[in-house]
């Protein structure tokens, strides 16, 4: 059987978390298609071509998905749908507003977020907030799934797989694209970063988040924050790493000014290495940092920058 | 217009849960529980568009054992009208809660249901969604601001790269993210108030929906643990480590 994976990309480029899905679904069976569904989205199917182990890539260029609006892409998925054992898509914003819907009209139960994959009908997946590992198997005929990105490596880039666009166009007509605004930034995104420095509460104000910018220059590393920091307006949602932001696993996790709640957490536990800079040495920060700087983060992060 | 907010009864986000040693699941017993963070917010985000003269009415709507009641009450007191429990003591999947929804919904035909982004149990993020496709509603999911105006809902959602607003043409679904509104605290007038509001018990039986999973459980566990790490003194210990030690920078 065949497995569709759908691609994640902004109409220009190909997200990373796309190779990391295919390679969980590698683990899952062979035949791999990637369903690019965009406005003119030619380069991405480009470069969904060239990731290893896809054997097919499925175009749907139409006006109707520019926005991926969960009503028109689902319904194209379903109308895909015929034919494959597993439909996959990254755990993203985007993946999580679709799938589910695509699971429903299937009449399927959707695993979501898997970190592991078992065999092609059993799965590992976190539940309260990754302080459990639940392994679940599905029996459903179609596997409907979403992919924690960090949790896999990516498929490599060697492949050559043939492009077909697709002619489906589905517009549910009971949604509208009305505005966005994206946070600019030129630094990695945060969920593929190698490196991510953390602010917290600690951190005081927006203002002072730029203490973590001359250290994130030098190291490459993306910004985030727990949720405190954002609910008290430092910094805008999309930095938040947590049980309900983003979840990381870089090679090196840096949390400056974080206690350390359950839920920020669930967010980067899983990172390599995690260091904690706080002046509390009680905070449970400490409990999970390899290495941990108890002291005023305005008198570390200066010096730390400088050290670089 | 009538709004609809389904509420879970879920662990208090607080508690630090513990895997069972027999792997079967999480130990609940004695475990603090709570109305789940995510659905206290829809029923915040119902109760002021009640307030600001847009609905009528807010029935709230819980799926679970007689225990429920209490996160039912909850919402009560927290300005919703009446309550409604599907009776059932049987663990279900987010389909199933979907579907047992979708009838509430065909029973109720409220113009707007609004349900949290997900509960922190399960971790799903699905039910929303699927109530959405069951019931051919559009969806704002993970929203930030709902404005209610001419016929249609404005929904800002956070997505990953920061905000997106979409308009969604009546009767729809939206899914609440953390930062759409402070809940409040239910006043003790209010709390004593709420008993007295209508509760109905409706049997899930009666509904006439599969209520089997297709979704096994085989394990839980707890995660691996990390080991603990140990403190430096100072910044050039830490950067001495991180290069030498760690490897994680040059």
């Amino acid at each position: 059987m065949s497995i569709l994976v759908f691609a994640e990309h902004d109409n220009t480029e190909l997200k990373p978390e796309t190779a990391k899905v295919v390679h969980a679904a590698s683990q899952m069976g062979d035949d791999i298609h990637i369903l690019v569904a965009g406005e003119n989205c030619a380069a991405v199917a480009d470069s969904a071509a060239t990731i290893s182990g896809v054997s097919k890539v499925l175009v749907a260029d139409n006006g109707v998905y520019k926005h991926q609006l969960a009503e028109n892409i689902a319904d194209l998925v379903v109308e895909m749908a015929e034919g494959y054992s597993h439909i996959v898509a990254a755990a993203t914003t985007t993946g999580k507003n679709f799938m589910p819907r695509v699971a429903a009209l299937l009449d399927v139960a959707q695993i979501s977020d898997i970190i592991g994959v078992e065999s092609d009908d059993t799965f590992v997946r976190p539940i309260y907030a990754g302080n459990a590992i639940a392994t679940v198997q599905s029996a459903d005929a179609v596997k409907v799934i979403t992919v924690r990105a960090a949790s896999f490596d990516a498929a490599a880039s060697e492949g050559s797989a043939e492009v077909a666009s697709v002619d489906v166009v589905k517009d549910a007509d009971k949604s509208e694209f009305v505005s966005e605004s994206l946070t600019e930034s030129e630094r990695p995104e945060l969920t593929a970063a190698e490196v991510v420095i953390s602010g917290g509460r600690g951190m005081q104000n927006g203002e002072n988040f730029a203490l973590l910018e001359g250290i994130a220059d030098k190291l490459g590393a993306a910004i985030g924050a727990s949720r405190a920091a954002v609910d008290a307006g430092f910094v805008p949602n999309d930095m938040q790493v947590g049980q309900t932001g983003k979840i990381v696993a870089p090679q090196l996790y840096i949390a400056v000014g974080i206690s350390g709640a359950i839920q920020h957490l669930a967010g980067m536990k899983d990172s390599k290495i995690i260091v904690a800079i706080n002046k509390d040495e009680e905070a449970p920060i400490f409990q999970v940092a390899d290495y941990g700087l108890v002291g005023d983060l305005f008198d570390v992060l200066p010096e730390l920058e400088k050290s670089l | 217009m009538k709004i609809l907010v389904p509420v879970k009864r879920a662990i208090d986000y607080n508690v630090k849960v513990r895997v069972k040693s027999d792997n079967s699941g999480v130990d609940l017993t004695n475990a603090k529980m709570a109305i789940n963070p995510f659905c206290e917010i829809a029923v915040e985000e119902a109760v002021r568009l009640k307030e600001q003269g847009i609905a009528e009415e807010v029935v709230v709507v819980s799926i679970g054992d007689k225990a429920c009641q209490e996160q039912i009450r909850t919402a009560l007191a927290l300005g919703a009208d009446r309550g409604i429990q599907v009776d059932t003591d049987q663990a279900l999947d987010s389909l199933q809660v979907a579907k047992l929804l979708a009838k509430v919904v065909e029973e109720e035909s409220p113009e707007l249901v609004i349900l949290g982004k997900q509960s922190i149990d399960s971790d799903n993020n699905q039910t929303g969604q699927m109530l959405a496709a069951l019931t051919g509603r559009p969806q704002g999911t993970f929203a930030s601001k709902v404005v209610v105006e001419d016929g249609k809902v404005q929904v800002t959602r956070e997505i990953d790269g920061g905000l997106q607003t979409v308009a969604l043409a009546l009767p729809a679904i939206v899914t609440t993210d953390l930062r759409l509104n402070e809940p409040r605290y239910a006043s003790l007038p209010n709390i004593m108030k709420a008993k007295r509001k209508p509760l109905d018990v409706k049997p899930a039986a009666d509904f006439g929906v599969e209520l089997t999973s297709h979704v096994k459980t085989l394990k839980v566990t707890p995660p691996p643990q990390r080991k603990g790490g140990i403190k430096v003194a100072d910044v050039a210990e830490l950067v001495d480590k991180l290069k030498n030690e760690a490897k994680v920078i040059s």
